[in-house]
């Protein structure tokens, strides 16, 4: 039971992890309708400025997380003010390909400079070992990462639902059209949201080194889980991606745990079958 | 001229057989990647639906000649004709899921099957031998007379000739009213439906057509090499078919041939750099065709011969 417990924990943890990773994801996909394959590579790029931050200067745990988040949200800015908006307007083609070859370019830059072998941290004594409840041993790690996916869950939902940007980026969204024709900057908009995305990705990555691991092939491994994510957890809302995430972070780490010959085969089979469930919790604007 | 224009790249491939017989294995490779490309153009050239999953097809077919060979019956040509047909059976099957569910999320569950069958390949060890890939394959002569030697002489002109048969094959298909209405539903699903095309069943057709030539590829690198492995199913391998058909050109059967022969041999000459350098190129090369726009190797040569 207490073993039951843990596992269960774990799930829960690397749920919080993907929601911060893919978050970013659901909001540019269905705001601007981009097919972004590349969205894992801010991620990475943020897991490694973490590491570099952490091993290689000493720079405090969460200084690094906060320099990873940064790099990310800058990097995010950059490529979507010089290319990403050069592809709003051309199909799905030409988006899958750009992104891919982000992706491609990125995690081999990432190999030239840093290998291809995994990275690890080592997490400042206040974040390792475990700490007891009831009898039932919780990594200090899972516990920091469930209080801060779990403010930034809160934070985000407050802003989206309470704040004046919230309420311009939930219009358009909706309809993109009719927000643009009152007037609301929606270009701005999305760049604003497309780097802050970025910049969550980043600090996933980084948060997710220790718990999801980190080589250039982040972005290809986690691709499928953040689509997921997205697929089913709508795109105008954040409870939906969060409740989204985590019960994918708990049958996946459920699955590999409890029946690992089986593998990755649940999680893409439970794409398929959610999305052709649910084909517009993708898209929420094909309902209309 | 155009009669000469026509039967120019065959008389290039002709010709590489005997200009550089040390290279045949490349040539061959060359053959099969333009097979593949070519089952991607029709489905994503003419039919204009995008997929992530092609590789599916391709493994399949892969599998299904290479298990053929491995229990004994190595027969190629039948063997060939066996993969088709399983291949174009979970075309079949999957259409309709992949039809179903509309644009966007049929993209993603093009890629969530190819990586479904990955897995499942992956797992089912017993069967494909899993991350070791298949062993013990043997392939009977073509026709019972032109063994697979070692220099792959066999093997190339074998891969050529099935590459030739299909080619033709896929330009009647295009120039068919079939192939026509396929153009009309890129164009505009709406007007083509409202002209009176079975837009979902057209699409339908030339998926399982598309795969049934992926699997037929598949199955040709099954039989040339003896082997068959993981590799066929990759996600990297419907990004790789993508990206020769756009570099070749979208919606013209030659530009599948032109670039897959390009993309082959900056892979073969880059990799040997280093494999981060061909990664490298690779991506610049998509994001550079995604900004650029479509016309590939084709559109330039087009452009060329109007001046």
């Amino acid at each position: 039971m207490t073993a039951f417990l843990s596992v269960l924990l774990d799930g829960f943890a690397s749920g919080m992890l993907l929601f911060v990773l893919s978050v970013g994801l659901s909001v540019t996909l269905g705001l601007m309708n981009v097919v972004n394959l590349a969205h894992g590579a801010f991620g990475m790029v943020g897991g490694y400025v973490c590491v570099v931050l952490l091993n290689r200067m000493g720079v405090p745990f969460p200084l690094a997380l906060a320099g990873a988040t940064v790099a990310a949200g800058v990097l995010g800015l950059v490529l979507e003010r010089t290319l990403y908006v050069r592809l709003y307007r051309r199909d799905h083609l030409e988006q899958v390909l750009f992104s891919i070859g982000l992706v491609f370019v990125l995690g081999a830059a990432v190999d030239w400079f840093m290998g291809a072998r995994q990275q690890l941290i080592q997490l400042p004594d206040w974040l390792s070992g475990r700490v007891e409840f009831w009898g039932v041993g919780l990594g200090r790690y899972r516990i920091f990462l469930i209080a801060v996916c779990g403010a930034l869950v809160a934070a985000l939902h407050l802003g989206l639902v309470r704040t004046r940007f919230g309420a311009q980026l939930r219009a358009a969204v909706d309809d993109g059209v009719v927000a643009r024709g009152m007037g609301l900057p929606v270009p701005r908009l999305f760049a604003l949201t497309f780097t802050l995305g970025s910049a969550l990705a980043g600090l996933g990555g980084a948060l997710g080194v220790e718990v999801l691991g980190l080589d250039p092939t982040f972005p290809l491994k986690y691709m499928v889980y953040f689509l997921i994510v997205v697929a089913v957890g709508g795109t105008n809302t954040v409870i939906g991606p969060f409740v989204a995430a985590l019960l994918l972070g708990i049958v996946d780490v459920l699955g590999k745990y409890y029946v690992p010959e089986v593998g990755a085969f649940i999680i893409y089979t439970a794409m398929v079958v959610l999305l052709l469930a649910r084909p517009h919790g993708l898209l929420k604007r094909a309902d209309a | 001229m155009r009669i000469a224009l026509h039967a120019l790249p065959w008389l290039v491939a002709i010709g590489a057989y005997f200009a550089m017989p040390e290279q045949l294995p490349l040539l061959s490779a060359i053959a099969i990647a333009a097979l593949f490309a070519l089952s991607l153009d029709l489905l994503v050239g003419y039919a204009g639906f995008v997929t992530l999953g092609h590789a599916a097809f391709f493994g399949l077919g892969a599998y299904v000649a290479g298990i053929l060979g491995q229990q004994g019956w190595g027969e190629p040509i039948s063997g060939l004709l066996i993969a088709a047909a399983v291949a174009a059976l979970l075309g079949l099957v999957t259409a309709p899921l992949v039809l179903r569910a509309g644009e966007l999320a049929g993209l993603m569950v093009t890629l969530g099957l190819g990586l479904m069958l990955y897995e499942a390949a992956n797992k089912a060890a017993f069967l494909t031998g899993g991350a070791d890939g298949l062993q013990g394959v043997e392939i009977w002569p073509v026709f019972g007379a032109f063994r697979f030697d070692l220099w792959g002489r066999t093997a190339y002109l074998y891969s050529l000739a099935v590459l030739f048969v299909l080619f033709l094959l896929a330009q009647l298909l295009v120039r068919s009213p079939f192939g026509l209405s396929l153009r009309a539903i890129r164009e505009n699903p709406k007007r083509a439906a409202a002209i009176g095309i079975p837009v979902k069943r057209r699409l339908a057709a030339a998926y399982v057509i598309a795969a049934a030539y992926a699997g037929v590829a598949g199955a040709l690198l099954a039989q040339t090499t003896q082997f068959a492995s993981l590799d066929a199913l990759s996600f990297q391998r419907s990004a790789e078919g993508l990206l020769m058909l756009v570099l070749g050109g979208l919606g013209t059967l030659y530009g599948a041939l032109i670039g897959a022969a390009a993309f082959t041999i900056a892979h073969h000459t880059l990799s040997e750099a280093s494999p981060q350098f061909w990664q490298f190129w690779l991506g610049i090369a998509l994001v550079a065709l995604a900004l650029l726009g479509r016309g590939g190797l084709m559109g330039a040569l087009r452009r060329m011969t109007r001046r």
